[in-house]
């Protein structure tokens, strides 16, 4: 396995063996993947290859067919999602799904709510543990926009920022949730070159500030190729590749999926052609 | 504490206290009679259903149309109390309903606590152990119950009349909202699973249900003056100006203080994206069932007063047609908006029942309810957000968030306050 050699930690996230069927469409077919703490790890493959539907499964938005999901350890294939995320994994998603009618500092205080540290009759009755509380939520969400610098913008209704911006709020939401393991869906999805730069530097620094476990599911080979360790390449529900980024853009298989069978051979020489270009 | 008097706040209640002070002249003065009386409370006694059902469908996205239905159990329970105190005088419905009321819900409380540790529970199969215990709850409540009704008969008695029916009507709507909660929540369990659409069409059933119940009950557990289509009568007339106004502002303020709360964030964030919301830890399930809850908590309250404004209840008050009432009444006032919805309802009373009625010649007075669609459609041609679309008066808005010391620093600050004003104006 990938796992640093002689280490008996927890894996943070283990799956195995897990199947979904839509129907009579296996939409993902015994995928197995262990992620360590502390590893930022790619998944991609074409499109409707299946790579949303994992995360689906281990966010607990769809009920797997048959499998196993740990989170460190600990069995979560049957938790509802919001237990999940109580648990300590948060996601982002592939079309932004921010709360669009709520200001920019209502969408991360909303990640507070399960440890809000006050209840309802506190709320009704506005009691000073009301009061003492919100106020620190606030000041945890100012701080925390801050750091992602959209602190300027609190006030603003989330739907009118920029998409970029819309980008990082997601992404600063879920943070706000105190997650060990973060599942980001395609991040840089309709971002122009110069967003692909920013977004890369924030998931850098987001994974050590937070001390983050990251899974990214993109489409982008820069950023993937940029900043994964590790990649799995799934293609009709199936992993057909694992390695390191050098060893995936080399695999066969995997250009072959992405571009169709005789892909490779043309791959070849093309990269032959090159060659002598360069040599002449 | 200075944050809980700020000027806001003080000017909402100054403002309410003119309001109160200034109608109750006017109805003790004479100036306003009875006809205008009765649409008054029954404008403040539709805010209070408005508000409830803008709460699960404003605010929660949840299209209901079962508010009416709850607003029946609401009157028909409080009636059965009030009926029982001034016309047979003895405390049965009182104190049956009271410890039934409050033993299922004590039930439902304590089992809530287990089987929120259950993983992986499915709806149907919570449905069937909350309602076997709160079977169960009820029966030990009456069973309690009965041997209580004498000493309270006797103790409610050697207090004078006119306080002993004032505590036992306000104790009838109090209850009467707590049945319709209670109601709401077994009833919303299986059914809140449902999608928007579904969840609507499965509310309207219940609605249809409870008219259908009402019309062909003429006793139901011993209440022997039901008398399905024939009419409730003899029930006192107890809702007074006083009342309607002191429910609409309690209603009112503990409306605004859950919205501006994180369970108020979390409601509006189930509206706003469902799956996000799942997916920042948000209960949602959870969430619609609370804000249904309390949603029918209104409804019922409102049926109390309503049942105690005639004297006289009559189940095709509570058609099912009637539960749209209410939806008009949050779409016109603006999905979302306390202050919008208070003023639709009394909007919606006084011009439907009173001004139509008065501005139409002689012999035309059904004529408005062909006037009230027209109205209807160039309302929402003309303003297809609601009379006051999200508006609220500053002490119902939700409140900025306390500026941090740090930003002092003149930097900062310069590029805050453009930010600030414009949301401000916006909002």
């Amino acid at each position: 396995m990938d796992a640093p050699m002689g280490s008996e930690r927890v894996p943070r996230i283990e799956v195995r063996e897990l199947t979904k069927m839509f129907g009579g469409l296996r939409a993902v077919s015994a995928f197995d993947e262990t992620i360590y703490p502390g590893e930022l790890v790619g998944l991609i493959g074409p499109n409707g290859a299946g790579k949303t539907t994992v995360f689906n499964m281990v966010t607990g938005l769809y009920a797997q067919t048959s499998g196993h999901i740990a989170f460190d350890g600990i069995s979560i294939e049957a938790l509802a999602p919001h237990e999940i995320t109580q648990l300590g994994i948060a996601r982002t998603f592939q079309n932004v799904r921010l709360f669009p009618n709520l200001t920019v500092l209502d969408n991360v205080r909303i990640a507070y709510h399960p440890h809000a540290g006050y209840n309802l009759t506190d709320a009704i009755r506005r009691s000073g543990r009301f009061g003492h509380k919100e106020k620190e939520l606030s000041e945890r969400a100012q701080d925390f926009l801050a750091v992602f610098g959209l602190d300027q913008r609190q006030d603003e209704i989330a739907r009118n920022l920029p998409y970029g911006e819309q980008r990082r709020l997601e992404i600063a939401r879920a943070l706000a949730a105190e997650p060990a393991l973060l599942l980001l869906d395609e991040p840089a999805a309709g971002m122009n070159p110069k967003e692909i730069v920013v977004l890369m530097d924030l998931i850098h620094f987001i994974r050590e500030k937070f001390k983050l476990t990251i899974w990214l599911i993109e489409h982008q080979m820069r950023v993937v190729m940029g900043i994964c360790e590790r990649i799995v390449v799934v293609d009709f529900g199936e992993v057909i590749a694992r390695g390191t980024p050098q060893e995936i853009q080399s695999d066969p298989k995997v250009i072959e999926a992405y571009l169709g069978r005789g892909a490779v051979a043309v791959a070849q020489q093309l990269s032959e052609k090159r060659c002598h270009a360069a040599r002449s | 504490m200075r944050a809980r008097f700020n000027r806001s706040t003080v000017t909402f209640l100054l403002g309410c206290l003119i309001v109160f002070a200034v109608f109750q002249y006017l109805f003790s003065a004479g100036i306003l009679n009875d006809f205008w009386y009765t649409l008054v409370r029954i404008g403040a006694v539709m805010a209070i259903v408005s508000i409830g059902l803008n709460l699960i469908y404003g605010f929660n996205g949840q299209f209901s149309l079962g508010q009416w239905g709850f607003y029946a159990i609401g009157a028909y329970a409080a009636a059965d109390i009030t009926y029982r105190w001034t016309q047979l005088h003895d405390t049965s419905g009182l104190m049956v309903i009271l410890l039934a009321v409050g033993f299922s819900g004590g039930a439902i409380l304590l089992l809530g606590r287990y089987l929120n540790r259950v993983r992986g529970l499915d709806a149907m199969s919570a449905f069937a152990i909350y309602l076997f215990f709160v079977v169960l709850a009820i029966l030990v409540g009456v069973w309690i119950a009965r041997p209580l009704i004498a000493p309270t008969t006797a103790a409610l008695s050697s207090l004078p009349e006119a306080a002993a029916g004032q505590i036992v009507f306000f104790l009838a709507v109090i209850l009467g909202g707590l049945v319709a909660a209670e109601v709401s929540f077994l009833f919303g369990l299986p059914i809140l699973t449902l999608g928007s659409d579904y969840f609507g069409i499965a509310t309207l059933g219940f609605t249809i249900i409870i008219k259908v119940l009402l019309d062909n009950t003429d006793t139901m557990f011993g209440l022997t003056e039901m008398k399905g289509a024939r009419g409730m009568v003899g029930i006192p007339k107890a809702t007074t100006w006083f009342w309607v106004f002191l429910f609409l502002f309690v209603v009112v303020i503990v409306t605004r203080n859950i919205l501006q709360s994180t369970t108020g964030r979390a409601i509006i964030s189930v509206r706003e994206d469902e799956t996000a919301a799942k997916a920042m830890g948000i209960d949602v399930g959870g969430m619609k069932t609370l804000t249904f809850v309390i949603g029918s908590l209104f409804a019922g309250l409102a049926g109390g007063l309503y049942a105690h404004i005639n004297g006289f209840l009559h189940p095709s008050n509570f058609n099912f047609l009637r539960s749209f009432d209410p939806m008009i009444i949050i779409v016109l006032g603006g999905l979302g908006s306390i202050t919008g919805t208070v003023v639709a309802s009394f909007a919606w009373a006084l011009v439907l029942e009173g001004f139509l009625r008065i501005l139409l010649p002689e012999g035309f007075e059904t004529w408005r309810f062909v006037v009230y669609p027209v109205l209807l459609l160039v309302m929402m041609l003309l303003r297809p957000k609601g009379l006051l679309g999200t508006y609220e008066i500053p002490f119902l808005r939700s409140v900025m968030p306390p500026r941090r010391k740090r930003e002092a620093q003149p930097t900062n600050s310069g590029v805050q306050a453009p930010a600030a004003e414009t949301s401000g104006g916006g909002g």
